[in-house]
């Protein structure tokens, strides 16, 4: 017989802090964050004073105004509401990007994998090139929803056959669509013949975050709460997909209609984000890496952590996009792509050896 | 628990793999499934835990179809250890030991000191403590192979299915998880290429061959070079060990032997 030795090694614990210091210094980053994206601007405001502005607007007895309600006007609804959407869509897309890469077992799959954001782009680009404005000042977010659902139902049921889903047929189907709807995109685009609505469709693709009012917070705000929350809900299931199908059916996961569930949960949170963002490319793929490095794999201590990640990443990078070459702005994606590609390709060669 | 296979037969792509298989364990027994290269054991696991569904007959657990109740219901009693299939995602050694906890949790449940307990102690009767938090993508075949039990062992089963458990193991750890199996008094079914270590550690052995039961009782009456010479087409001599009783296989080498 074995003799057990319970508990007697376990006291080799994983290297690096704690859980909960990591998680209270990554909340102290994301602070950092919103302290400095509120405060910096045209008009610049000491940090002291945006936490004054926030914390009176959050109940009046805790700070005493002593600044100009411009000043107010300027926090309030210009900066913190862009802050705030560039907070949800970080974390919507880097917890979106962790479960996909657990969903298709494969760690270099991103959200832009699905072709969900390319349909989005096509719907995006068909209102904004033939001035569409059936749903008024929501035309445009509305139009990409629906672009993005439909393909995610086009690739759903590409990639099933006979009740299951294989993670070769989505991946396949999900590229496969997602170029087809990029040549659709820039199709509409390059025959559109108002330069003024071609660049307006440009942006709009490279992912941006300018102008955003409370208006368009609220949606992808909720569902990206909602949808970390359900996800959170799900770690020891997602955990048993990096097992391997047969394990995790061993373990008593119905793998088939789990990975059916969360396909359809992971493309409504990604369709609801990118619909006002546009597509923003690599931050569903890094931060879940720098997660795993510095936390581990277990779903249930790294996508709290991947999500107050990627908020503190995308404020940082939207900060940078709008104060790099101001008054011009340079749209998020772009800098998100530049910070990306690099990583990812140092991931590839790391992985290779 | 009773494990009970009535009739079963899997039929892939065309191919007959599992013909009308019929067998009982008893609440305790342990059973090795031995047989060729394609014999259809590894197939026949499968369909006890819902790896795939037998194209025809059923998979009893103590009288109930483990194909008609919730996946988390059968968990919580049979586990199995398959085969390592490869990742890419860094889970440490402890993660993957963890996982077999899930059966017995809710949404938001985290791990109760009982859990922690169980892990620990699985870890610990598999000798692999120590590597806890290595990542266990980078153990070597035989330390995954340990891994893999302890996962099983933390489910707390009472029936095991086990497909080769010790082809990646040393002598020393072949010994001890066998042991361990037997040890845990559960109802098992174990796969083994191993005729000598089946004989020695199984009340009875199910020989396999193209899909069917060749043969199944105890080892004594099962293992005989006439069964040997035609299953497995070797030319080999039984004997009996004098002090422990247990039958030995000793093959001759020099070529398989053509029968007929």
């Amino acid at each position: 017989m074995i003799e057990p030795t319970a508990g007697a090694v376990l006291s080799a614990r994983r290297p690096g802090p704690p859980y909960p210091v990591m998680i209270g210094l990554l909340v102290l980053l994301l602070g950092g964050a919103v302290t400095a994206a509120i405060a910096a601007g045209s008009v610049p405001l000491p940090a002291g004073q945006v936490w004054g502005i926030l914390l009176h607007n959050l109940h009046p007895a805790l700070a005493e105004p002593t600044w100009t309600p411009v000043r107010e006007t300027i926090v309030m609804d210009v900066r913190l509401p862009r802050v705030v959407l560039a907070g949800a869509i970080g974390a919507g897309l880097s917890v979106c990007g962790m479960a996909l890469q657990a969903l298709v077992r494969n760690p270099l799959a991103d959200p832009m994998l699905l072709g969900v954001s390319s349909g989005a782009g096509v719907g995006a680009v068909t209102v904004v090139v033939f001035g569409l404005s059936v749903f008024g000042a929501f035309s445009l977010p509305i139009a990409a929803f629906l672009g993005a659902l439909a393909a995610l139902v086009a690739v759903y049921f590409l990639a099933r056959s006979g009740g299951r889903m294989t993670t070769v047929r989505l991946v396949l189907a999900g590229v496969a669509m997602a170029e087809v709807l990029s040549a659709v995109a820039s199709f509409l685009v390059v025959t559109s013949n108002d330069p003024h609505k071609t660049q307006a469709a440009v942006r709009w693709m490279l992912g941006g975050l300018a102008g955003t009012t409370w208006t368009v917070v609220w949606i992808p705000a909720a569902a990206v709460l909602l949808g970390t929350v359900a996800l959170i809900g799900v770690s020891r299931p997602l955990n048993l997909l990096l097992a391997g199908e047969e394990a995790a059916a061993s373990l008593g996961l119905d793998v088939h209609r789990f990975r059916s569930a969360l396909f359809v949960l992971v493309a409504m949170m990604i369709g609801t984000t990118v619909a006002v963002s546009g597509a923003i490319g690599f931050v569903g793929l890094i931060m879940p890496h720098v997660v795993r490095l510095l936390i581990g794999a277990d779903h249930r201590r790294a996508l709290p952590a991947t999500a107050l990640l990627g908020a503190a990443f995308l404020i940082v990078a939207d900060l940078t996009a709008r104060t790099l070459i101001a008054p011009e702005e340079i749209p998020v994606g772009i800098i998100t792509a530049l910070v990306g590609g690099p990583f990812f390709l140092w991931l590839m060669r790391r992985r290779s050896k | 628990m009773t494990l009970t296979v009535e009739n079963v037969s899997v039929r892939i792509g065309g191919r007959d793999l599992v013909r009308q298989v019929s067998l009982e364990v008893a609440e305790g027994e342990m059973l090795a499934l031995a047989g060729p290269n394609g014999a259809g054991k590894t197939t026949l696991l499968r369909t006890l835990y819902r790896a795939r569904r037998p194209t025809r007959g059923r998979v009893l657990l103590d009288g109930e179809d483990v194909w008609r109740m919730p996946a988390g219901r059968l968990a919580r009693r049979l586990a199995a250890v398959l085969q390592e299939s490869g990742g890419d995602f860094e889970l440490s050694v402890y993660d993957v030991v963890a996982m077999g906890r899930t059966p017995h949790k809710r949404a938001f449940d985290g791990d109760n000191a009982a859990d922690k307990a169980i892990i620990a102690d699985a870890l610990g009767r598999l000798d692999v403590a120590g590597l806890a938090h290595a990542p266990f993508d980078r153990l070597s075949g035989g330390e995954k192979q340990r891994v893999l039990i302890a996962r099983a062992l933390a489910q707390r089963p009472t029936t095991m299915v086990l497909d080769e458990p010790t082809n990646h193991l040393d002598l020393r750890h072949q010994l001890d998880a066998l042991n361990l199996v037997r040890g845990l008094g559960v109802t098992a079914v174990v796969a083994l290429h191993d005729l000598n270590m089946a004989a020695a550690f199984c009340d009875r052995i199910c020989v396999m061959d193209a899909g069917r039961i060749v043969a199944l009782g105890a080892p004594a009456d099962v293992l005989t070079p006439a069964l040997l010479a035609e299953v497995y087409r070797v030319d080999a001599e039984v004997v009996i060990h004098p002090r422990t009783g247990v039958p030995q296989v000793s093959l001759r080498t020099g070529g398989s032997r053509v029968t007929n």
